[in-house]
């Protein structure tokens, strides 16, 4: 689309061209001929090119109305709400989790304490890929890099003295990722809480756990299912529910560009849509339930662009290629985690420069939840002290920096529509040829988004190496330093009590009503009844995650990494 | 004397990130290395396994998830249990300074740190593996 037929606004493009060719040899040829500009070529991150300069006589704009339309309207560049932070702030979600517990309830209460508007819950390894905490394989890992869950009891004991109906609660967690919210549905059923007034989030995406994150259980298939009969569970009994968090921000941690994120993102979620869709839900129903989930890094203007482009590109696709009228079911809205992969071990604090800057782009980008990284995440799970800085950063912008009282306030800005239009446009190409590779689930058997993302993760490595690219306290101003001395650590002990409470929660239980649940469960894996009501009678009857793990993996079978 | 030196690179445990593992194998590769990826969420025993089905010279261990303490010295471990004495064993990942002391006296010659350039861990292994080049 160009200005169109309207031929004032071609002439004053034309105007400024010329006058742009007038400046370019009047002013600046002679300027560059004694002193250039230090590089010969710049690039954003993602290896767009940046011109010197952006004014509005760029052929081939977007129309206004078309391209960027109001917040709350479809596009959407410019917004998911009508008032966006004027009417409410974003959701202040820290993720956190480790060890037993209780461990984890007191760190939720500290930070709720803190003015956290949300929970966010990290689940441990052996959790996260369904082995309980007595598991061969769980050897080291119980507590660790989250919370360890394997019956009701843990569930109950992470929330107590937490009124589910009073926060909104994300969950890291995903090829078991219906047994949780069971469990959590359960955890409310016992509060006393009605579950349409449960408020909250399942990452529920196994397929990003296939191409960048490493946590699956089952084969693609049965896994699909799995997530599609969360979304039809919720549909009916949990409304207010966020049904999936279609996540990019692994695929960028584990080494893609921006404009790869955004694009395997949105095809993954092409790929949720048409499976639902497939199994008979209505695109209009389910639709407004996905929420994503992106990264920011420190390129501050590509990052802005491409929370713009990506809710632009969702818009289209579900209106255009998807079928989807509800205009709720078109918003892309998402959660923003700081890039933990930008984080050096290296003066760290340094990184709390670095969050403010992500987290910016990320507010700027519109967001509707944050997530801040603490200063020494490259080194350990974050102290009490810098979790409360991290938050604390966030806090800042949103109170001091201003940036909150107008709608999208780089929207315009010459340099960002043409970046956000780019990486709409490049993703939107990535996209089409996932397509006709079959979708995502086929392009990441093939482990065609893999190989991209290695590409792309190799590709930084030398040129930070090459020193094309400079990381302060890396490969610039590093300076010689002591190790950190006060890290965080994970008590030891954890593994043991968390085994003993397992042992004596399956010594004390039904055993008889267990394994009733268990073949309940068997039988509706082999046929095509939802699961997640059976998952709740038995995590009621304290049937264990690692448990009703087993039982799928005997009739799903499991998913095996293809070799590299 | 122009045996490739082959570098078993492996992810013990559960832990899934292999942005560092995969980058390193390239790097090695580009080296002039042999180098072998087991993939993700091995045991030690099968680490161990593979080193000596492989006859690698160099094992190398990504551990991101904090449970190196375990598993690294379990490798180590398993390695000598197959007579693999001489196998050189480094590791890297979000490993905190102060454990690397105890996985260094269970075997683990070199931790190498997030930041690490890539030709460190190169120079490191030609230096241990060939000590007469």
């Amino acid at each position: 689309m160009s200005w169109g037929g309207d031929d004032m606004e071609e002439t004053e493009r034309r105007r400024v061209a010329e006058a742009r060719e007038r400046w370019e040899q009047k002013v600046l040829a002679p300027l560059m001929a004694n002193s250039p500009e230090i590089r010969p070529a710049f690039r954003t991150a993602s290896g767009l090119p940046v011109a010197r300069l952006y004014a509005p006589d760029r052929e081939g704009q977007r129309e206004y109305l078309e391209g960027l339309g109001f917040p709350g309207e479809y596009p959407f560049t410019r917004g998911v709400h009508p008032t966006m932070y004027r009417g409410r702030l974003w959701t202040m979600r820290q993720y956190a989790g480790f060890a037993s517990a209780e461990e984890s309830n007191r760190r939720y209460r500290f930070l709720l304490d803190q003015g956290q508007s949300g929970l966010s819950v990290a689940f441990d390894l052996p959790t996260q890929v369904g082995y309980d905490s007595d598991h061969p394989l769980a050897c080291g890992e119980v507590g660790r890099v989250g919370v360890a869950i394997d019956s009701l009891d843990d569930m109950e004991l992470l929330f107590a003295g937490i009124p589910l109906d009073r926060v909104s609660t994300s969950m890291t967690i995903n090829a078991p990722a219906a047994i949780i919210l069971a469990m959590y549905v359960a955890v409310a059923e016992r509060q006393g809480v009605p579950l349409d007034k449960l408020e909250g989030t399942i990452q529920n995406d196994i397929l990003k756990e296939y191409a960048a994150r490493g946590t699956y259980i089952f084969p693609p298939g049965p896994s699909m299912r799995l997530v599609t009969d969360v979304f039809e569970y919720c549909y009916h009994q949990l409304p207010q529910w966020n049904t999936i968090s279609i996540s990019g921000y692994h695929i960028r941690e584990a080494g893609s560009t921006a404009i790869q994120e955004v694009a395997f993102t949105l095809a993954n979620a092409v790929s949720y849509v048409r499976a639902a869709t497939a199994k008979g839900l209505d695109v209009n129903k389910f639709g407004p339930r996905l929420s994503f989930f992106f990264s920011s890094h420190t390129d501050f203007f590509e990052e802005v662009a491409k929370f713009r482009a990506a809710r632009r590109l969702w818009a289209r696709l579900m209106r255009e290629e998807l079928g989807a009228t509800n205009p709720r079911a078109w918003t892309l809205r998402f959660h923003t985690q700081t890039a933990g992969s930008t984080l050096t071990a290296q003066q760290p604090d340094n990184n709390v420069v670095r969050v403010t800057l992500q987290a910016l782009a990320a507010v700027l980008g519109g967001t509707q939840s944050l997530h801040t990284n603490a200063r020494d995440e490259a080194l350990s799970l974050p102290s009490e002290a810098s979790a409360r800085l991290a938050l604390r950063t966030q806090q800042i912008i949103a109170c001091e920096s201003g940036v909150t009282a107008s709608i999208d306030p780089l929207g315009g800005a010459y340099w960002v529509e043409e970046l956000t239009d780019a990486i709409e446009a490049q993703a939107r190409e990535y996209i089409q040829r996932i397509e006709t590779m079959g979708g995502a689930p086929a392009a990441i058997e093939v482990g065609y988004m893999q190989r991209e993302i290695q590409e792309s993760a190799y590709a930084y490595q030398r040129s930070l190496e090459a020193g094309d690219r400079k990381l302060v306290g890396i490969n610039a101003f590093a300076t010689p330093e002591e190790p950190p001395a006060d890290l965080w650590q994970v008590e030891a002990g954890v593994e043991a009590r968390q085994r003993a409470r397992l042992e004596r929660r399956r010594r004390e239980r039904d055993t008889a009503r267990v394994e009733r649940c268990l073949e309940e469960v068997r039988r509706a894996a082999a046929g095509r009844d939802n699961l997640v009501p059976r998952f709740l009678e038995a995590v009621k009857a304290q049937a264990t995650l690692g448990e009703l793990c087993d039982v799928l993996r005997s009739v799903f079978g499991e998913y095996r990494q293809p070799s590299v | 004397m122009d045996r490739k030196i082959k570098v078993l690179l492996a992810k013990p445990g559960l832990d899934g990130h292999d942005r560092g593992v995969l980058v390193v194998a390239r790097a090695l590769r580009d080296a002039g290395m042999e180098v072998v990826y087991t993939g993700l969420r091995q045991s030690p025993e099968q680490i161990a396994e593979a080193a000596l089905q492989e006859d690698v010279d160099v094992v190398g261990l990504s551990s991101l998830s904090g449970a190196h303490g375990h598993l690294l010295p379990a490798v180590v471990r398993a390695l000598r249990e197959r007579g693999l004495e001489r196998v050189l064993v480094v590791a890297g990942g979000v490993i905190p300074h102060q454990d690397i002391p105890q996985l260094e006296a269970a075997g683990v010659r070199r931790v190498f740190g997030p930041g690490t350039p890539t030709a460190d861990v190169v120079d490191f292994i030609c230096r241990e593996v060939r000590p007469a080049w």
